[in-house]
């Protein structure tokens, strides 16, 4: 008896000392703030995805954090950053465990990531109902970044990337089959992920607005290597245009596999940034001659510094980043870093205390910023909620011997918007 | 078969039935569509079906370690997957060098020889140390602790890989010598199609031979009959189980080799995934623990893939039918433990030997 009283003594004192810790007097912001101590560092959360077979985006997109992270010396306000990684996979389930275990970490300023639009799904209401901020760099599914749930949009504060809009990207590659290829009719694959399955959504419809015939649209599941199936069908239709903006290895897959293919001799295979990787030429072999494909154009002095940082600090032990987000990521952490540092009072005790709300504000009024990836400006409606790419650093490439025989990345650019006719009006 | 129309009328049986005859009418009413319709010509179906044949052939092979080592042990090798893996995605970088060097185009069959011997022993190391490390100190405790054992040798097998090679993709070199197509009356095969079919069938035969022929194969068929008896024979069990698991990898490295010529892009630390569960639903379709089950199994299950899609499923009118390719495939599985638990050509092992 006389134990229990103790033990209920202590829990009473614990409770009466930790009262002024939950009522956070110097707080004023609506959501609450991150409290870090004088002797704390700042934790940065990020979800990515760093196993399966979509680790090496993950890890591309973490060492742009990393980088920007050891650019400023690893400290912010003063103190040492810390980084969580969590394992978002490319998943609903996975973006929702991953959001789930940063939401309960409340030294967490704010999180980079997921990794995949998938992903975004399952994480973003547990993030957003946090009070939290989720800034991607490489979720491009346009459904992310539009409030009306009636068109599929699942968008909710707090929400942010510096990957372009596929809404760019799709009609971007409609514009150039029609104004460039003068194709009349185009197939479209998709595989099952929102990404891929959106962006071969909006190529249609853009296709078909500008007056071209979609043939077919169909769409191949993820670890398929046998493509002769869908790929005879697709001949049997015969398209001008096959575009697949499915991730790797399915479209190595797909295009050395339709070269094989008897009535897709000459089709144009277009795809995306899901393929946007130096092996994505290498492994397809002589096949990948005259791919066109759409990507992240991101180039100019910085980019070459970061590049050359890159070579020398190693994030992740490569020499070269393994996909095309990396800048994205830099600029989405320095975004976020930025952010924070604008936001926090410090106490006079030394504590720093983070406004979520305020943070919130801060990266949605973020104006011609000048990153890695271009000149950015965070927007606040939808369709483009929480979207700070403008959709500029976007370009066609096309694949020629060199990407093929020598590892020469990236490949030629062939079209971007300055060339189009059309995008004024879209 | 319609059991239910005697006098002991059972629900089971009755459902049973039923799903028997929507199957069948969903098959033929499909398939009538898809045919009547034209769409697909019968030049681009032998195409299918030839492709299906080979990818099938490649299932087989890997099929066969699941089987061998279920025969022998009654216990599922879920790591089998990444036995595959393992020669597959370490042989890529003796196939870029040999390329390179232009050893690959000047002797193709020798390269193709010295790709699959090397592969083969990556792989039968793999699956010599996944047994004396992982299964061996498991041996004779509840069948559901090695199956789980397997499960985590597979993810540190995947992750091991990961750590040693990194995480993008790779591919296997093209071999000019298996460029080009064989024109059969108007019909034009792949000759690396051909040429993978006709190694996995060699393969298999020497498997065959093993298992028939030779002493250690009787060794192999005494200890899975009674483990006790052949023990009292004289026979080295624990030798004879480290054989069965060396065989499977090799068959599995040479899996992995004969896929890089047929399907070359691809390769990284996760792909073993998909092919070892296909394998495993080609071994159980076949008849677990038969080795002409698993080889038949094999190739049954690569041409219903490839042909299932566009002849039962377009015709049904079921949209996005190629993405849906797994699903007839594990609906086969399904299938089978329906209405043959015992596989196409399984004996009733349950019985016989539990």
């Amino acid at each position: 008896m006389k134990r229990l009283c103790l033990v209920f003594t202590v829990l009473g004192l614990l409770v009466v000392f930790s009262v002024p810790a939950f009522a956070q007097d110097g707080c004023m912001d609506a959501l609450g703030c991150v409290e870090i101590a004088s002797d704390d560092p700042v934790v940065i959360g990020a979800m990515l995805s760093v196993s399966g077979a979509t680790s090496f985006y993950g890890e591309d997109s973490l060492g742009g954090i990393e980088l920007a992270i050891s650019g400023r010396d690893g400290m912010l306000l003063g103190r040492e950053i810390t980084l969580v990684v969590e394992d978002s996979l490319c998943s609903a389930e996975g973006g929702q465990a991953a959001a789930q275990r940063i939401a309960a970490d409340e030294t967490i300023v704010g999180a980079i990531g997921t990794t995949c639009s998938g992903a975004a799904q399952g994480a973003m209401p547990i993030i957003s109902e946090a009070g939290m901020v989720m800034i991607s760099s490489s979720n491009t599914s346009p459904s992310l970044t539009n409030d009306d749930t009636e068109a599929g949009g699942t968008y909710m504060p707090g929400y942010f990337r510096t990957a372009h809009n596929d809404l760019f990207q799709g009609a971007m590659g409609a514009q150039f089959a029609v104004e460039v290829l003068k194709a009349g009719a185009v197939a479209t694959i998709h595989d099952g992920d929102p990404y891929t399955e959106g962006l071969a959504v909006v190529m249609a419809n853009t296709f078909a607005g500008l007056g071209g015939d979609v043939v077919f649209q169909g769409a191949v599941s993820k670890g398929d290597t046998d493509m002769s199936a869908i790929l005879t069908e697709i001949a049997a239709s015969a398209p001008d245009v096959v575009y697949l903006p499915v991730f790797v290895p399915e479209s190595e897959f797909l295009v050395s596999q339709a070269a094989n293919t008897p009535g897709l001799e000459d089709a144009v295979m277009m795809t995306a940034d899901g393929s946007f990787s130096a092996t994505f030429a290498q492994n397809t072999g002589a096949a990948a001659v005259g791919v066109a494909m759409t990507g992240p154009h991101v180039s100019g002095d910085a980019y070459s510094a970061f590049l050359d940082l890159w070579a020398e600090e190693q994030p992740g032990g490569t020499d070269a980043p393994p996909s095309g987000f990396h800048a994205h990521a830099y600029d989405a952490a320095n975004i976020l870093m930025d952010a924070v540092e604008a936001v926090a009072e410090e106490a006079d005790d030394g504590t720093v205390l983070v406004g979520r709300q305020a943070l919130r504000d801060a990266i949605a009024a973020v104006e011609n910023y000048d990153g890695l990836t271009g000149s950015l400006t965070c927007q606040d409606e939808s369709p483009y909620a929480g979207d700070c790419a403008t959709g500029t650093a976007l370009a066609v490439f096309e694949i020629t011997e060199p990407q093929v025989n020598d590892g020469e990345w990236p490949p030629p650019i062939v079209w971007d918007l300055s060339m189009s006719m059309a995008m004024s009006e879209g | 078969m319609f059991k239910w129309r005697t006098d002991d009328f059972s629900w089971v049986d009755f459902t049973i039935d039923v799903l028997r005859v929507i199957i069948v009418l969903g098959v033929v009413i499909g398939a009538w569509n898809t045919l009547s319709s034209g769409r697909i010509s019968l030049a681009q179906w032998v195409n299918l079906f030839a492709a299906g044949l080979s990818q099938g052939s490649i299932y087989a092979l890997i099929a066969l370690g699941y089987t061998l080592v279920y025969g022998i042990l009654l216990m599922i090798n879920f790591a089998h997957g990444e036995v595959f893996m393992a020669g597959a995605f370490s042989t890529v970088f003796l196939a870029e060098a040999l390329n390179r060097t232009g050893f690959l185009n000047a002797q193709p069959l020798l390269a193709i020889l010295l790709m699959i011997a090397f592969a083969g022993l990556v792989s039968m190391s793999v699956a010599i140390l996944l047994e004396r490390i992982a299964y061996r100190p498991l041996r004779g405790s509840p069948r559901l602790v090695p199956l789980i054992t397997a499960i985590g040798a597979s993810f540190f097998l995947q992750y091991t890989f990961r750590g040693l090679y990194g995480s993008g993709f790779k591919a296997y070199p093209g071999v000019n010598a298996l460029q080009g197509a064989i024109e059969i009356g108007g019909i034009s095969i792949p000759v690396v199609q051909v040429f993978v079919f006709c190694a996995a069938i060699f393969l298999m035969l020497c498997l065959y031979w093993l298992v028939e022929r030779t002493r250690v194969g009787k060794a192999m068929r005494a200890v899975s009959e009674n483990k006790e008896v052949a023990r009292l024979m004289g026979i080295d069990i624990d030798w004879v189980i480290m054989f069965t698991f060396g065989v499977g990898g090799f068959l599995a490295g040479s899996a992995g080799v004969i896929n890089g010529l047929f399907r070359p892009q691809g390769v990284n630390f996760y792909m073993g995934f998909i092919p070892g569960i296909k394998a495993f639903t080609a071994a159980v379709l076949g008849g677990i623990g038969n080795i002409p089950g698993a080889m038949l199994g094999g190739l049954f299950l690569g041409v219903i893939e490839a042909i299932g899609p566009n002849l039962v499923l377009a015709g049904l009118g079921i949209p996005g039918a190629n993405q849906l390719k797994d699903v007839i495939a594990f609906t086969m599985l399904v299938l089978v433990l329906i209405f043959r638990p015992q596989g196409i050509l399984g004996e009733r092992l349950s019985e016989t030997k539990a």
